[in-house]
């Protein structure tokens, strides 16, 4: 077949930033797939509570204080996570370097007040349906930081490199700020069904 | 830049810097879409063929009353081996592995979004059907049933590694599932041809969207399901413990939830398959494009209201009862719109009946019997009637064989071409698809029979006073008449791959870009970029295809373009060959079979992987890495 050139792209940038990048699309997809998990753990919370003739079974209600500091510590780093997408986006190489560098520590953080969560919920995961459940939501949510904590660690250092000043690289750091405030909201719900429904 | 060369040059420009040199490890670092999807298609017909042999060895079981050939432990692994080996290992695998083929030609794209996230994804998948079928040689596979339900797979009953083989199994086929289901929705939303705007995108591209839409919904359930599973049997977690608060019925939402979408997943590809061959062999335009998208998408969305028609027997309220009744009905809506268009197209168009289009019309007869009995069983009282009965296998196997099996035969049969440059034999595929359909037939439509007789399924033998000895010998012989016409498939593969004549570019002379590359497609697929403006462009200018021009050639670069109209955004570099995503799978498998035994597997487990990824993920120094 013949072929005839009817549209010259040349002039198109390399690598384009959030809709325009597969990459925050790809980020997008992982988020919905984690969102559908995190729904259905939600829905699988409420399922056994309302099977249950007492809600928490066989245990008091966890203790408020280190679920609630973790919330306001990841609810403190909204702010800087999105000034770092924007330094991003402007290409502002110094400040995603110390930005990123405050967010490593900002999101390693919350993970002081979680190792004292699990004991506030006076369940063990094997002693009843309750401790099952709470336990798997309290994992599930640590791998989702963890994950991420370890994602922006590898981040912070290649934006130290010769390989940070790219455009492709600076799409990265704003996907990854966007996958942090995706793990700080699906830990708003949590934290209702977590402390405040066995409260109700 | 790609303007300015001559045809010759410009090839081989784009060869070196698309293609994988020869070499085995070069060949487990490739990212070439169209590599992996091949490996991936015939590692699902070989659990194909695997799983087949094991529903003969059910029926010679079967064909007369107390036969000895199987014992009762045996023959529970193979129902399961069959069923699961089916489901995860064959079905859902080959349609996600030709949309890895298929998609990224048919939008007019040079590589697969995230293409070593898809060498991943098959290395998982492979891993995980290693793992069940090395398990049954040893005599350890699972036995549960390949829905698992508690309790009987649950640490109480469950003996043995058997039923976490089965969850862990689970766990590596639907990371794959979820991984490619990824990469197909981003190909599909950003890598379209500049110009093909919603309404121009393929069918099959379209039904390919929609499952993977399904995927990414339903199998974050199966994947909790058997997680929960291995917990409940490593570590004592009580999810389906009745004692601790549990609920075995639990199990079965959970599973359900994503085992009827599941179905789902497996035919909307095939109705996609269906409508491309449809429509290239009536010669005309598929009657009722936007109809057939509003009928996928509607049927993916009915799909998830439906999970517990397969739950009527377990007693629930009535009120929820006639809501699923009334949804799994409501499915029949969809269907109905999509077997219109297919026959009007049909009607319409001048058909010529080559052995694709043979496959599809097996599929529409043999799809609408299995509809039919599907509204039956949907209503309660029918239902409760025929629950575990060959009945209800007569049914699945008319849906799943018919509505996938049938148009995948026949989607083979139209693609090979494109994807080895030959032609598979019409007189061999005429016998294949004759000896399917009635073998077929023969098998499955006598089991609706011996249901309504009161034969239940997953037994492994029966009382020769009962009225079943000459159905289920009957059945027995024509189940090797279907496994014969699939012999003569494979006969005519093996042929028309080593020595069938050469198709060239277009041998059906159909409307989609894939046909506008050469037979088999180029490690670049397209020489340059197509511009689109209508939905059959191979139609509306067959002499001519309109081309970009401005695009790289000494690295590898695609073009991103806007979700709705896909007008050209940027110019992107696509990930070169990597050996890393090798590791990551293999470290990925041995944590997770590790965690079959201990769950410290998970914590140290995840470790080499974290390195896997950070080498999969770090610049390697070329130009397109520094700016
Ligand atoms: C090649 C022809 C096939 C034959 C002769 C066949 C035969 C059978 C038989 C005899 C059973 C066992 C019934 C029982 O003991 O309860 C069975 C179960 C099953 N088959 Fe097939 N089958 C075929 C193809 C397929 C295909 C292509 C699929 C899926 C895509 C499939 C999916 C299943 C499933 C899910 C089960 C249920 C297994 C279980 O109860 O755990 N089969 N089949
Ligand atoms: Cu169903």
């Amino acid at each position: 077949m013949k072929e005839r050139a009817v549209l010259d792209v040349s002039k198109l940038p390399l690598h384009g930033l959030s809709t325009a990048s597969p990459t925050w699309w790809g980020t997008c997809a992982f988020m919905l797939i984690e969102g559908s998990g995190f729904a259905l753990a939600i829905a699988i919370y409420f399922y056994l509570l309302s099977l249950a003739p007492n809600w928490p079974i066989d245990a008091p209600p966890p203790d408020l204080f280190p679920g609630t500091m973790l919330t306001l510590l990841l609810l403190a780093s909204i702010v800087p996570n999105i000034l770092v997408s924007r330094w991003a986006t402007a290409r502002a190489l110094a400040k995603v370097r110390i930005g990123l560098i405050v967010m490593t520590l900002l999101e390693a953080a919350p993970l002081a007040p979680r190792i004292f969560e699990f004991p506030a919920m006076h369940v063990s995961w094997d002693e009843n349906a309750y401790g099952s459940i709470v336990w798997t939501l309290l994992g599930l949510h640590t791998a989702h930081v963890i994950t991420d904590l370890i994602d922006t660690l590898v981040l912070t250092c290649l934006m130290f490199t010769r390989y940070g000043d790219n455009t492709r690289r600076y799409g990265d750091v704003e996907d990854n700020c966007l996958y942090w405030n995706f793990v700080i909201v699906t830990w708003l719900p949590l934290y209702v069904c977590l402390y405040w429904v066995p409260r109700l | 830049m790609d303007d300015g060369l001559d045809d010759a040059e410009l090839e081989r420009h784009l060869r070196q810097s698309w293609e994988t040199p020869r070499g085995i490890w070069n060949a487990l670092a490739t990212v070439d879409h169209k590599i992996i999807a091949r490996r991936y298609i015939v590692t699902a017909f070989i659990f194909l063929i695997l799983g087949g042999l094991l529903a003969v060895a059910m029926r010679i079981q079967l064909a007369r009353p107390e036969a000895r050939i199987l014992d009762p432990d045996r023959y529970n692994q193979i129902f399961t081996m069959h069923g699961s080996t089916m489901m995860f290992l064959f079905a859902v695998p080959v349609m996600e592995a030709m949309a890895i083929y298929l998609v990224p030609l048919m939008v007019g794209t040079r590589n697969i979004a995230f293409p070593r996230l898809n060498a991943f994804s098959y290395w998982i998948i492979l891993a995980g059907g290693l793992l069940l079928w090395i398990s049954f040689a040893l005599d350890a596979a699972p036995d549960v049933g390949w829905f698992a339900y508690v309790p009987l797979s649950g640490p109480e009953y469950g003996s043995g590694k058997r039923a976490d083989i089965w969850a862990q199994m689970i766990t590596f086929t639907e990371l794959s599932a979820l991984a490619v289901a990824v990469e197909i929705v981003v190909t599909v939303f950003k890598q379209r041809a500049p110009g093909m705007s919603l309404d121009r995108i393929p069918l099959l591209v379209w039904s390919m969207l929609v499952m993977a839409f399904i995927v990414i919904m339903a199998m974050p359930a199966i994947m909790f399901a058997s997680s929960t599973l291995i917990l409940d049997r490593l570590v004592e977690t009580q999810f389906y413990n009745p004692a601790a608060g549990g609920d075995a019925l639990l199990w079965q939402h959970v599973f359900w939830f994503f085992g009827h979408p599941e179905v789902y997943i497996i035919f909307l590809p095939a109705a996609g398959m269906v409508s491309t061959i449809v429509a290239t062999f009536s010669r005309r335009a598929i009657f009722g494009y936007l109809p057939l998208v509003m009928a996928f998408i509607a049927t993916g969305i009915l799909a998830f209201g439906l999970w517990v028609h397969h739950m009527f027997v377990v007693g629930l309220p009535r009120l929820g009862e006639s809501f699923f009744t009334a949804s799994s009905m409501a499915i029949a809506v969809p269907a109905g719109i999509q077997i219109f268009c297919w026959l009007a197209t049909l009607w319409l168009g001048r058909p010529v009946f080559a052995t694709p289009l043979l496959f599809v019309i097996g599929f529409i007869v043999t799809f609408v019997i299995g509809g039919l009995t599907g509204v039956m069983v949907a209503s309660v009282p029918f239902d409760t009637q025929v629950h575990d009965t060959y009945f209800v296998v007569a049914h699945f196997h008319y849906v799943l064989v018919g509505g996938a099996v049938f148009p995948l035969l026949g989607a083979i049969y139209y693609w090979f071409p494109k994807m080895t440059g030959r032609m598979m034999s019409e007189r061999l595929g005429r016998w294949a698809f004759g000896l399917i359909f009635v073998g077929f037939n023969l098998t499955f439509f006598p089991m609706h029979i011996l249901g309504l007789l009161g034969m239940p399924r997953r037994v492994y033998t029966y009382q020769p006073d009962l009225p079943w000895g000459g159905l289920n010998l009957f059945i027995s012989l024509s189940a090797l008449l279907l496994v014969s016409g699939f012999l003569v498939f494979v006969i005519d593969v093996v042929r028309a791959w080593r020595s069938g004549p050469q198709a060239g570019p277009n041998p059906w002379k159909a409307a989609t870009l894939e046909w506008a590359t050469s037979s088999p497609p180029p490690a670049y697929n397209f020489r340059r970029i197509p511009v689109v403006d209508a939905s059959d462009p191979l139609w509306m200018h067959p002499e001519e295809l309109a081309v970009t021009a401005g695009q790289r050639v000494d690295r590898r670069e695609l073009i991103v373009s806007s979700v709705v109209e896909a007008l050209p955004e940027a110019r992107e570099s696509s990930p070169r060959d990597s050996i890393w995503p090798f590791w990551a799978a293999i470290a990925t498998s041995i944590m997770l079979i590790g965690s079959i035994f201990t769950p410290w597997a998970v914590v140290w487990g995840s470790i080499p992987i974290a390195v896997c990824l950070i080498g999969w993920f770090w610049p390697k120094g070329t130009a397109e890495d520094i700016s």
